[in-house]
């Protein structure tokens, strides 16, 4: 009881100050303020916009685990590949996650470290609340870098990405582009040597580079860009046993987070299933080109064309990126209509840009930007669909 | 004539303190009050002066924007003080009731043989006009416009509201009289929506076209059903009256008296007995309050339903159109770790380790918490799943806020009051303040265009 009373006593005495809104924010996560409706409907539903982003956040967890483990996992598999034979018994172990560990908490820290940072100072400077947007932002950019990037750039990044990125427009609600994808293009336009090729998806290949003991993990749709057959079966893939950014490997523990958001109604099912629909479809596309026989085994998207269609789901980060990203709702098409086309584009120029760009394998990012800005046209033109129809009823009515 | 309408998005909110079916008659107020904000945007002219002694239906005031719409005494007495606001607004007229009421006697007006204009100009002069609401803009009707057609909810969905089908029982012939009266007034008809399992005394009445309405609330809200039968287009008006409003009418019209008495419920989850109790417009909130007794001291009293009435003491007064006091606890407590402990004594719409979707019958004791903290429009997609009327309830909200007229009118500005946004209010994750912000909508567009 007693710390109730200090922190409402401290509560008061910040009020109005400078610091309120940072003391708020601390205080928040301890206790639901003691706020009660004045006018309107005097009764509310427990839902809060801290309840909403907690759920994702716990959608993200086991990618976050996972993603620990697997960090380990790939270093040591780079090194002794004997240990692909048995990657499930050779995954869940010690010397994996002390590594992954050390490898990954230190982006998880710096992310929020930094970008909560910067919401602070905002949130003093324009005298408003600290909103929670950043605490999905700040688990998803661990998440989709690479596992070697330098801290220093996730610092500049992170602050681009939030000041820039979302900030600049108003803060929580206000953004036109995700967060998380604008930090993550933000490096990749600004060091592409650290976010592609294939010496940066496995702990140590870049620090090695050159020397004698070197070791190199190239990603599926690295190598599948450059017409390698990849190494790894289709299970692996599923389970996500193979490089890339750090959490979006394995396609399982996404459905689960799918299933999670989707159950819990937090995450919207109709993009998701939609970017699905969209996925799948450019790849039977790619697959019917390749079945005519307009395009031949040596040009250079051949392996990507003739790659089964639904196989682009399983490798790369599109199903990571369809489940935690297209459905932010914020950058997203706000109409139930729109959200349909909204995700089909996404799927659909995912596969499109994966297949034609064999500089940037992963499409799913740039697709994602893109279809944020083309979000609110796709609103205006649902919303302008109803519009119509209330211009037509009056045509009835009065002629 | 029935028509059958079936509301399917919505949210049936179940509170503990449902009224029970009886009816008590509350011990006459002392005092009594009208307080001018009920009427939105009307500002009165005082016709009594402090310590003018008023007759049950003597004007006490009028409209200044336009004298023909008149405010009447719902009791006889000595009106003792004017209270004023900030710059000298009227807050509250008080008026000390005679021991016996008298009445201002109007005259006998048969509904049947009487002129529209008879008819009109009988309610102007009696008080009951301001009983006759309009859409667009949700305010009291002009007195030089035709509806084209009038809509009568006689079906409550809103939680812990009064049952028309009881408040109503035994008014038949009032009812009758009103709703002939109205139709004369209306170019177009008299839609009653009454609940389709119910017994409501409107089903064998004259002059209505009947809807059975069924499902969730807002089923039972006027806007509703004025969406599914005959959206208000531009340039359209139509009316809307509370059932209760009509008996008043009615009364008037077969006995040529203005009898303001009105059957409240007084329910919520801090009332000892919660019941009907037979009392008057304007009456003291303590009068039945402390008959039925109140199990704390802190509590909120509401006169209205909790999703839509008007905090008031249990010193102050009923409200002029509200038929329904409401008690929940107040809930000016901090709460640890609301925002992420597993939930299952709250409502939630979402499953976000929130359970009120196991129980759906269950009934909860909500108290006034917010539940969490202001912020920026965030979640999209979740108001349509309580939102029945066809159209886009964010976007509305949005040209509200930027007071972008030209999108507020097609987007359908001129169908909705604020009542209908009280459940997109209810679920917001971002604890926006919905119904003010229509409120502010339709009045800019009043002042711009209408």
């Amino acid at each position: 009881m007693g710390l109730k009373q200090n922190l409402h006593k401290l509560k008061e005495k910040y009020k109005g100050t400078k610091m309120a809104p940072a003391f708020n924010a601390l205080h928040t996560f301890l206790y639901t303020p003691n706020e009660t409706t004045h006018s309107g409907s005097h009764v509310r539903s427990v839902d809060d916009l801290k309840r909403t982003m907690n759920t994702v956040i716990m959608a993200l967890i086991p990618c976050l685990i996972f993603g620990i483990f697997n960090a380990g996992y790939q270093h040591y598999a780079a090194i002794d590949a004997t240990l692909r034979l048995d990657p499930l018994g050779n995954f869940f172990t010690w010397d994996n996650f002390i590594l992954g560990a050390w490898t990954v908490l230190p982006l998880v820290i710096v992310s929020y470290v930094v970008g909560l940072g910067v919401e602070f100072i905002f949130a003093i400077i324009n005298k408003h609340e600290v909103e929670e947007g950043y605490l999905v932002t700040g688990m998803l950019v661990p998440l989709i870098v690479p596992i070697d990037i330098p801290i220093w750039m996730l610092i500049v990044a992170v602050i681009f990405g939030v000041v820039i990125g979302k900030e600049v427009f108003g803060g929580t609600g206000m953004n036109i582009l995700n967060p998380a994808l604008t930090i993550r293009a933000f490096l990749f336009f600004a060091y592409p040597t650290w976010m592609s090729g294939d010496k940066v998806w496995v702990h140590g290949a870049k620090a090695m580079a050159g020397q004698p003991d070197a070791i190199s993990g190239e990603t599926i749709l690295g190598s599948l860009a450059q017409n390698h057959e990849p190494i790894y079966s289709l299970w692996d893939m599923f389970w996500g046993f193979i490089p890339g950014s750090v959490g979006e490997t394995s396609t399982f523990l996404i459905l689960i987070g799918a299933a999670f958001l989707i159950f819990t109604k937090i995450g919207s099912w109709r993009i998701m299933l939609s970017a699905v629909v969209g996925a799948i479809a450019m790849g039977l596309i790619f697959n019917g080109v390749v079945d005519q026989g307009w395009i031949k085994e040596g040009s250079s998207f051949y392996a990507l064309m003739n790659e089964t269609y639904w196989h682009h789901l399983i490798i790369g980060g599109l199903a990571f990126g369809i489940v935690y990203m297209a459905t932010d709702p914020v950058t997203a098409a706000q109409t139930n209509k729109g959200k349909w086309i909204y995700g089909f584009l996404i799927g659909f120029m995912s596969v499109m840009i994966r297949v034609f760009n064999p500089a940037y394998p992963e499409g799913v990012m740039l697709a994602i930007l893109l279809m944020n800005v083309f979000a609110p046209t796709i609103d205006h033109y649902v919303v302008q669909g109803n519009i119509k129809k209330r211009l037509k009823r009056l045509k009835v009515k009065t002629a | 004539m029935s028509k059958d309408i079936k509301i399917t998005k919505g949210l049936t909110i179940n509170l503990k303190g449902e009224a029970e079916k009886t009816l008590a008659s509350a011990p006459r107020s002392r005092t009594f009050a009208i307080r001018p904000s009920d009427f939105h945007l009307i500002t009165p002219k005082m016709v009594v002066k402090e310590g003018g002694s008023v007759q049950a239906g003597d004007t006490i005031f009028y409209s200044k924007t336009n004298e023909l719409i008149k405010f009447v005494s719902p009791v006889s007495g000595t009106l003792t003080k004017i209270e004023r606001g900030a710059k000298r607004v009227i807050t509250n007229l008080l008026i000390e009731a005679d021991p016996q009421d008298t009445f201002k006697d109007f005259g006998v007006l048969s509904p049947t043989a009487s002129s529209p204009e008879a008819i009109k100009a009988r309610l102007l002069e009696s008080g009951c006009w301001p009983f006759i609401m309009q859409r667009p803009y949700a305010v009291i009707a002009d007195t030089e416009i035709v509806p084209s057609n009038v809509f009568i909810s006689a079906f409550s969905t809103a939680p812990l509201a009064n049952d028309p089908d009881f408040s109503l029982h035994g008014k038949e012939k009032e009812l009758q009289a009103a709703v002939t009266a109205l139709s004369k007034l209306t170019e177009g008809q008299v839609h009653v929506g009454v609940g389709k399992s119910g017994s409501s005394p409107f089903k064998g009445l004259k002059d209505i076209t009947l809807h059975n309405v069924s499902g969730p609330h807002p089923a039972g809200n006027v806007g509703t059903q004025i969406n599914k039968i005959s959206p208000v287009n531009k340039n359209e008006v139509v009316w809307t009256i509370a059932p209760q409003d009509l008996v008043i009418i009615g009364e008037l019209l077969i006995t040529g008296k203005f009898n303001a008495e009105r059957v409240i419920a007084l329910s919520g989850s801090e009332v000892k007995t919660p019941k009907y109790y037979r009392t008057r417009i304007g009456s003291e909130a303590s009068t039945f309050l402390y008959d039925s007794g109140l199990k704390n001291e802190n509590v909120r009293v509401i006169s209205g339903d909790v999703l839509t009435g008007t905090k008031i003491s249990p010193k102050e007064h009923l409200g002029y159109y509200s038929n329904t006091v409401t008690v929940i606890p107040e809930g000016d407590d901090y709460e640890l770790f609301g925002w992420n402990k597993p939930v299952f004594d709250k409502i939630s719409t979402t499953r976000a380790l929130t359970f009120s979707w196991l129980t759906p019958n269950k009934k909860y004791n909500l108290d006034t918490n917010t539940n969490g903290e202001h912020r920026a429009f965030v979640v999209t997609g979740n108001y349509e799943e309580v939102f029945p009327l066809d159209m886009y309830p964010l976007q509305m909200l949005k040209a509200c806020m930027v007071q972008d007229l030209d999108q507020m009118e097609v987007l359908g500005m001129y169908e909705v009051a604020p009542e209908d946004f009280a459940l997109t209010e209810f679920i917001c994750v971002s604890k926006q303040p919905h119904q003010q912000i229509i409120r502010n909508g339709l009045d800019l567009m009043y002042k711009e265009i209408g």
